[in-house]
């Protein structure tokens, strides 16, 4: 417990400087806006935010990430909320319950549940990866290769376990990633691999090309499909034009103070702009009074407030426990905790209806869940989801190899991360609800807009990892290939997770069957190997069975409606 | 469609991943496979190329058997105004700079859109030309420039 606290005080020493609660907040903000808008869940946020990461230290960087991801789950919750319309899968129960209580005009009451739930389960949760992950990377350390090749294979049979749609082709899907993963050069001999006599092929194709390109230009091009506009129900700011202005003349000042335009002043040793101080003090006056009119919509009264407690604390416990687990993630949270309330509720009618309980237990388990995968993340070196195979391709970028050595050789960067996400839903709270009326208007940007602002993004991002421009022409044709694949019912999810997992899983295998000397039967002799592999096996075999297969159908079907 | 594809989905899909196995068969021919004690470069994707054919296969003539939705319109206007901008602009960010370059992209894309017209689309092209230029060259300070060197810039 000491240890923990001593630890943990470690990381608030790294996450609590200026400069990081500063890129905690503006990842937290970024992945907010970027998230709330229709059509992009976490995966496509972070996807197109990594490259302003890259000119950051690893620590800043990592810990501005983690806060894109937060800003943009939560992102996902509201368009939930307020158009039915869930950013991903994780927070596509909230939907249910979340979108008939805007129609009923407490939009106000079901954001603010769901921000103080993902608050709560995000704390429990940090504690939680600080307790877990010293002991698990002990064990760690002490995997071979085998082990660790079994480990992979169970994270990738989890991955495929748990897509859409059919095992097959999220098999196939994987194998693709996987394949894709082993272009560029061999690892022992540095021969050349799959480069088809393309020089700009030499070293394989770029993470974040692929990731860009199938998740942002695949997904726009499918929405260019239809061109029905979403429809917003209820916003809960009445007086918004003046709530905005504020902000906006907040983020004047900002620019004014940027750009340095004008004479400045000495205070308190600092020298602040002083036509952007001018602008600033009223913005923050009106702001702070707005607020205050908007607390009203926001806050629960005393009944609603009590029914909420109790399933937070279950969405937490559920949502937690499920995170941890390979392939898992936020999105088994989410749904565990919603059926378990509907079932130990004394009214399970008004399920559906419009129930704050069921808002507020998937979000609670879905803010656990995302945040416990991180520690199979951390310790392992094994993306559980996609977002954490992000994460760790930002890794790789920033020089840091993922695995369980870095709590020992980087521990001021891996306790670092952990208090950062306590901060990080930290600043979701108090970054959250006051913005809640600018996020609701984000909504409304219509698609014509967004998607040639979501390319540019993309393009210039893409190539500013390497000033390449073949990566951006990789993106495009990622973006082809990823929208057919999506029109083909084929999820990119595992896609991704496989090319990431490629060269590891490919290491650890020859290493195994070198130790070996070339016996397979090596991963189901050493114990850990073979739990895990038959682990593996029964993930496969049990979605495979008629009667299973046809629920997970229902249950996906369930999901889409 | 012809008569015997059942569920186009499926059919295509298989198809698609047995036209990649093809194209990476290829390029395997080059790579010395190794044994399973002493993995080549070819050990490996030689491995997922068999798993791929298998599924790919099995994907293919599950689109024969059983039948399912057809795949749908595809937007190939809006598919071919999204994918050359972003080339376009590739190739020529170095030459022309971040304002003609993504400019041109920009407006190229909006095209895509269903609802244009000339005061939106100009409307968007200048906005995101001006917010990149604050965000990327000013605020993160990106080695792009803004005019190149094959309209006189540097």
């Amino acid at each position: 417990m000491i240890e923990l606290l001593s630890n943990l005080a470690i990381g608030f020493d790294q996450a609590l400087t200026a400069t990081n609660i500063f890129y905690c907040f503006i990842g937290v903000l970024l992945g907010t806006a970027v998230g709330v808008l229709p059509g992009l869940g976490p995966v496509a946020t972070i996807a197109m935010l990594l490259p302003i990461t890259f000119g950051l230290p690893p620590v800043s960087a990592l810990i501005m990430l983690a806060g894109i991801y937060y800003g943009a789950q939560y992102g996902g919750s509201t368009t939930a909320i307020l158009i039915n319309l869930p950013g991903e899968s994780s927070s596509v129960v909230t939907a249910i319950d979340g979108y008939k209580l805007a129609q009923q005009g407490k939009a106000g009451v079901a954001l603010f549940t769901s921000a103080v739930g993902s608050f709560f389960a995000g704390t429990v949760a940090t504690f939680l990866i600080a307790g877990f992950a010293p002991p698990l990377a002990e064990v760690a350390l002490k995997f071979g290769p085998a082990e660790y090749f079994s480990l992979m294979v169970l994270g990738l049979a989890a991955s495929v376990a748990l897509a859409h749609g059919s095992i097959v082709k999220a098999l196939a899907m994987v194998v693709l990633g996987l394949l894709l993963g082993t272009m560029g050069q061999d690892l022992y001999t540095g021969a050349p691999r799959f480069n088809f006599g393309l020089v700009e092929l030499a070293d394989g194709i770029d993470f974040v090309a692929l990731a860009m390109g199938v998740f942002g230009i695949g997904e726009i091009i499918r929405n260019l499909e239809d061109s029905t506009e979403r429809k917003l129900v209820y916003s809960p700011i009445s007086n918004f034009r003046y709530f905005i202005i504020g902000p906006v003349l907040l983020a004047v000042a900002g620019t004014l103070e940027y750009l340095d335009i004008g004479p400045s002043f000495n205070f308190l040793g600092h020298n602040p702009n002083v036509l952007s101080m001018v602008v600033a003090v009223p913005s923050l006056g009106l702001f702070g009074y707005h607020l205050s009119h908007l607390m009203k919509d926001l806050v629960p009264t005393k009944e609603e407030l009590k029914s909420i407690i109790a399933p937070i604390l279950r969405g937490t416990v559920i949502g937690s426990f499920l995170g941890i687990l390979p392939g898992g993630g936020a999105i088994l949270g989410s749904f565990g905790a919603y059926t378990i309330e509907k079932r130990i509720s004394k009214t399970p009618e008004r399920f559906g209806k419009g129930a704050i309980e069921g808002v507020a237990a998937p979000e609670a388990a879905n803010n656990a869940g995302a945040q416990t995968s991180f520690i199979p993340m951390l310790t392992l070196g094994i993306p559980s989801n996609p977002v954490m195979a992000l994460m760790i391709g930002a890794m790789i970028i920033q020089g840091i190899v993922p695995g369980p050595n870095v709590i020992n050789d980087k521990p001021e960067l891996f306790w670092g991360i952990v208090a950062s996400m306590w901060l990080g839903n930290f600043l979701l709270l108090v970054l959250n609800l006051p913005l809640i009326g600018i996020w609701v208007k984000l909504l409304t940007v219509p698609y014509r807009v967004l998607f040639p602002a979501i390319i540019a993004v993309c393009c210039i991002g893409v190539y500013s990892v390497s000033n390449n421009p073949f990566d951006v022409y990789w993106m495009a044709i990622f973006g082809v290939i990823g929208y057919f694949l999506i029109k083909l019912d084929c999820e990119p999810a595992p896609l991704l997770l496989g090319f990431v997992i490629g060269r590891l899983l490919e290491e650890y295998l020859r290493r195994a069957m070198l130790l070996s000397r070339g016996d397979p039967f090596v991963f189901f002799q050493r114990p850990i190997s073979a739990v895990l592999m038959i682990l593996a096996i029964l993930a496969l075999v049990i979605v495979l069975i008629p009667s299973v297969s046809k629920k997970r159908d229902e249950a996906f079907r369930e999901e889409t409606k | 469609m012809p008569g015997f594809i059942k569920n186009p989905k499926d059919f295509f899909a298989g198809l698609l991943f047995l036209v990649i196995v093809a194209i990476f068969g290829w390029g395997l021919r080059e790579l010395p496979i190794g044994t399973a004690f002493r993995m080549g470069p070819g050990y490996f994707p030689m491995v997922l190329l068999i798993i791929l054919t298998g599924l790919g296969v099995a994907i293919l003539v599950n689109g024969l058997r059983t039948s399912g939705e057809p795949i749908g319109m595809i937007p190939w206007r809006g598919l071919a105004l999204i994918t050359f901008p972003i080339i376009f602009f590739g190739a020529t960010l170095k030459g022309l700079g971040l304002v003609a370059s993504l400019g041109i992209s920009v407006f190229a894309t909006t095209l895509a859109s269903r609802e244009w017209n000339i005061l939106y689309a100009v409307a968007t092209t200048v906005v995101l030309v001006v917010a990149s230029w604050l965000i990327f060259i000013k605020g993160l300070g990106l080695p792009i420039s803004l005019r190149g060197p094959w309209i006189g810039g540097y």
